[in-house]
């Protein structure tokens, strides 16, 4: 299945959901209990655009899709959204909310806050942040680029982390 | 080459045990009576020999030893086990100890019994493979692994009986009084791929996670429908055949899910009770483990008596409370549990390859039959790859990730018949079903097939089809993170498509088990430790203290560790309070390497004791507030504020310190405060200069300034006690001194100004006169000496310029006011 085919396929729910989501108080409860519902939900904007077109829309969904195998065109584009550096970023652009191209302990530290919040205490937030950043940063420019993200990332299966079913 | 022969010789020794053992009872059957009569009559025997009073366990403790060893002979040598797989040399040895049995017995008076290995053997196994299946793959692939199992058992059994009836109908084995529903209880029993086996085989293959769960977990659950098919066709064959009708088959059929659901449920229920059990042991650590081992043999038990599924209960027992188990339980429990379940795992697994072995050298039930043999095994391979395609195929629909055509020949060719097929051929009634020494020949014949020439092919195939392998990597903090950011990236965008998906589930589970479960189920501490990324941070760390002391110990430098006196408080009052403070984090990541902290070693000799005794009185305050701050930096929980705000100021300056370091400065000023005399080796800055060039390489990044204000903090809690800090941070500094890390240890001294000089070797003489130096308490020009240490690691020379420049910037951060009061 082509992507056109796909989007066009799911074109009347998606229509009526990415109303839903475009509203800025998110009205789908579950996102609100999702640490990083709001981050994903800015991802979907284009930057500093405050309506979403529905191609936009499914673009980020693209992301998802599982990494297409036989495409020779595929090789032409080495942007594809759903290739595997493709979903990197959008993984990459959920931590780089100011988009400067890197991942700043301060990122990181809010990400981490969000997702490990109550159990953990403020210090050992920070020490756990300090530590990944040690781990992944390579020029020891106490950041993390896309680049080192990628090489930090590179033993991981994104094939069963980053797909969902429906966009097959 | 030695142990060969040796090993050889103790196998034989055994082997001439046991025969020995086997005559000998008969003879002492006699003796002993006589003996006893006898001893009426003559008088007291000061010694007799008690065979009949001993003979069951001694037996059995012989038969245990003599496996071991034949595992001993086995993998004594390397290059033979990696072409050959254990299990299939196991089987060998047995085919040999059989032959001296029976030259010595004239019969087999050892073999496996269905009884020993339904009820001894085969539920170690078990309890092992459940307590230690990856949830997480087993439950993602649940629905392949359920296909496989039920439907494709059905099928392999269904097919494999019908064609060795139609083929003996059509005459191709000759004249057999088999009839339909005996070959179809035949293919029930054979059908199922085996647990044991897959485990053996694949262990040594180590192909990728989704394969082997796939196979192994349906070799699991395929019990749920053997144990059916087999009850049921055995009472067919007992009704006959004319009482069969279409109640019966619907009664077959239910059977099925009461049986398979029933287990599975019991097992539940186990794993539920056991959970509740480690919750409340807090107070007999010692025996937690045991509860564990009990718990699970008994639900096994259960099942066989309710007629259940035995396997799958023990499976879901373990599959349901390892989570909850870790981290209820003491460390050293899990630790226990673990290791003890692996010992009788492999144990009981070697016993079972043995024995069939053993079994097969047995000249009463050996029935050839070249065709019914041959069509067997050939039904069996072919129709087992025919039913994983047809069943893959319309899976791979379905999955998130597709099986490849690789994938599914391994899963085909990974279809191995083992122990359980041949326990139940011998379970057969011989009166109801005339042909049963035919079938357990075949039996014996399929399993050896099976375990022995495929076990040998698997590697060279995998290899030549290029399966994609296990990857077995410890994982990194940013990779945890980033999977738990794709899991909540997944739920939401589920949520915004509105699709109900696998995450979806996943993480209504996890909602509910964070309400629920672990409230019930998990002690009230462990609760709170519960977070993944955490866990792996703590043992990051651990592992990193580890492979400090590991070095150092290699380099023999770390030898004056135990002749420190004040190291005893540290060990028993760090002991317990570690054990109390640090959160039991022990399965997820699974960290081997032993967690034991440099200082739990073995207890100092008696003469430091004494020393330490001497010199107590003028330390012992200070020890206090030395294993509290040294408590306070190894639990990270106790970093304070202050030093964070250092952190942010100077972040730009420092680069190349670690985590590693930081752990070499605390220790390294923990042992060199209580070092009153004795004199550094001169192999110690020589060690860490090789472990900071190594970690310097690796992470280059630096963590400089929280150890600097560690540093600082010491000191300054250190100074406001009246001690001397100086040699906190001094010794801190003679670490991170960059010259070592540029390796000039013999320059250094020369270069290093005479206050840092302690920390080097060869001016351990300096110690005291430092002391004598230092006792102003902490200045900021003080704490300049240290700070420049860390910022150039280049050379010596920058290292002295650049005191200047930085003296100015440290000077307005060290005016930051005193440290706060600890935090609460």
């Amino acid at each position: 299945l082509s992507f056109l085919e796909c989007s066009w396929r799911f074109c009347g729910r998606f229509k009526a959901l990415w109303m839903k989501a475009a509203l800025p108080d998110f009205k789908i409860r579950e996102l609100t209990e999702n640490p990083i519902g709001g981050r994903i939900i800015a991802a979907f904007f284009p930057p500093e655009k405050e309506r979403l077109d529905f191609p936009s829309f499914v673009r980020i969904l693209a992301h998802f899709r599982p990494i297409g195998k036989n495409r020779s065109r595929d090789r032409a584009q080495p942007e594809q959204a759903n290739s595997r550096t493709g979903k990197l970023k959008f993984a990459f652009e959920l931590y780089d909310q100011d988009r400067d191209g890197k991942i700043s302990r301060e990122e990181l530290l809010q990400v981490l806050r969000a997702m490990l919040g109550l159990q953990v205490t403020e210090e050992q937030l920070r020490s756990i942040a300090e530590r990944a950043i040690q781990e992944a940063d390579l020029d020891g420019d106490g950041a993390i680029s896309f680049d080192e993200f990628k090489k930090s990332l590179e033993k991981v299966d994104m094939e069963h982390k980053m797909n969902i079913r429906f966009l097959k | 080459m030695g142990l060969h022969r040796h090993a050889g010789l103790w196998l034989l020794v055994s082997a001439m045990l046991l025969c020995c053992v086997s005559p000998l009872k008969a003879e002492l059957k006699n003796s002993q009576h006589d003996s006893h009569s006898n001893s009426n009559i003559t008088g007291i025997s000061i010694v007799s020999f008690k065979w009949e009073h001993v003979k069951a366990p001694y037996i059995v403790a012989v038969w245990v030893l003599v496996c071991f060893l034949c595992k001993l002979v086995i993998e004594a040598n390397h290059h033979v086990t990696s072409i050959i797989p254990e299990s299939a040399l196991l089987i060998c040895a047995g085919f040999i100890l059989g032959g001296i049995i029976w030259g010595a017995d004239h019969q087999q008076t050892f073999s496996l019994t269905p009884v020993v290995f339904f009820y001894y053997l085969l539920p170690p196994i078990i309890v092992d493979s459940g307590y230690h299946m990856p949830n997480k793959l087993f439950f993602s692939n649940l629905g392949a692994i359920l296909v496989h199992a039920i439907i494709g058992t059905c099928w392999n059994a269904a097919t494999l009986g019908l064609s060795l009836w139609g083929c003996q109908k059509g005459g191709a084995m000759g004249d057999l009084d088999i009839g339909l529903l005996q070959y179809l209880l035949f293919g029930s029993l054979i059908a199922a791929v085996d647990p044991v086996a897959v485990l053996a085989v694949f262990e040594q293959v180590h192909v990728n996670d989704v394969l082997f769960i796939l196979v192994f977990g349906e070799s699991l659950l395929n019990d749920g429908v053997t144990v059916v098919l087999f009850n049921v066709f055995d009472a067919f064959v007992t009704l006959g055949g004319a009482q069969i009708d279409a109640v019966e088959i619907i009664k077959g059929i239910i059977s099925f899910f009461v049986v398979a659901f029933g287990g599975s449920l019991l097992g539940m229920v186990f794993g539920i009770l056991m959970c509740f059990l480690t919750r409340c042991t807090k107070n007999i650590e010692i025996i937690e483990p045991g509860f564990i081992f009990v718990v699970g043999y008994l639900s096994y038990l259960t099942a066989e008596m309710l007629s259940l599924s035995a396997i799958l209960s023990c499976v879901f027992c373990g599959v349901c409370c390892q989570k909850y188990i870790n981290a209820n339980m003491n460390e050293n429990s899990v630790k226990t549990v673990k290791y003890v379940m692996k010992v009788l795992a492999n144990g009981s697994e070697t016993m079972i390859f043995v024995f069939l072995g053993i079994s097969a050298i047995d000249k009463t039930i050996w029935v050839w039959n070249t065709g019914f043999i041959l069509l067997t095994l050939l039904f069996i391979f072919v129709y087992r790859f025919i039913g994983v395609f047809l069943l893959t195929w319309p899976l791979n629909r379905y999955r998130l990730v597709p099986l490849e055509f690789i994938d599914q020949l391994i899963m085909g060719f990974g279809g191995l018949r083992g122990a359980v097929a041949y326990g139940l051929a011998v379970m057969m009634d011989e009166k109801k079903i005339k042909e049963k020494n035919l079938m357990v020949s075949t039996t014996l014949i399929v399993v050896f097939f099976t375990v022995i020439i495929q076990g040998i092919l698997m590697k060279p195939v995998v290899t030549w089809l290029k399966v994609k392998r296990a990857t077995l990597h410890d994982l990194t903090l940013i990779e945890k993170v980033q999977n738990r950011v794709f899991e909540h990236m997944l739920v939401a965008v589920e949520d915004i498509s509105g699709q109900i998906g696998h995450n979806y589930f996943r993480d209504k589970w996890k909602n509910f088990e964070e309400k629920w479960m672990m409230w019930m189920l998990m002690k009230p501490s462990a609760r709170k430790t519960q977070d993944h990324v955490f866990s792996v941070f703590h043992q990051l760390n651990l592992k990193d203290a580890v492979e400090y002391v590991t070095e150092g110990e290699r380099s023999g430098s770390l030898e004056f560790i135990r002749n420190d006196s004040v190291l005893i408080d540290f060990k028993k009052k760090l002991g317990d309070d570690m054990l109390e403070a640090m959160p039991d984090v022990t399965a997820d990541t699974s960290f081997d390497q032993g967690i034991m902290l440099p200082f739990r070693r073995d207890p100092v000799p008696s003469v430091s004791l004494e020393m330490h005794e001497q010199t107590m009185n003028g330390l012992r305050e200070m020890e206090d507030l030395n294993s509290h701050h040294l408590l306070q930096e190894h639990l990270y929980k106790g970093r304070k504020q202050h030093r964070h705000r250092f952190s942010r100021n100077h972040l730009s300056i420092n680069t190349d310190e670690d985590e590693v370091q930081e752990i070499f400065q605390r220790t390294m000023r923990k042992r060199l405060e209580s070092f009153k005399s004795a004199k550094m080796g001169m192999a110690l800055p020589k060690t860490i200069s090789k472990h900071t060039k190594k970690e310097q390489q690796k992470t280059p990044n630096g963590k400089n300034r929280i150890s600097v204000d560690e540093d600082y903090e010491f000191s300054e809690a250190d100074s406001a006690s009246g001690y001397d800090p100086s040699f906190t941070y001094r010794a801190g500094g003679g670490i991170e001194n960059p010259a070592f890390m540029a390796d000039l240890d013999p320059v250094v001294p020369l270069q290093i100004p005479p206050w840092l000089a302690e920390a080097e070797l060869d001016s351990g003489g300096v110690a005291p006169s430092q002391r004598a130096q230092a006792r102003p308490p902490l200045t900021a020009g003080d704490l300049r000496r240290l700070a420049p240490l860390r910022i150039s690691t280049q050379s010596t020379d920058s290292f002295m310029m650049a005191d200047i420049p930085d003296a100015e910037q440290r000077r307005d951060s060290f005016d930051l006011p005193p440290p706060p009061p600890p935090p609460p």
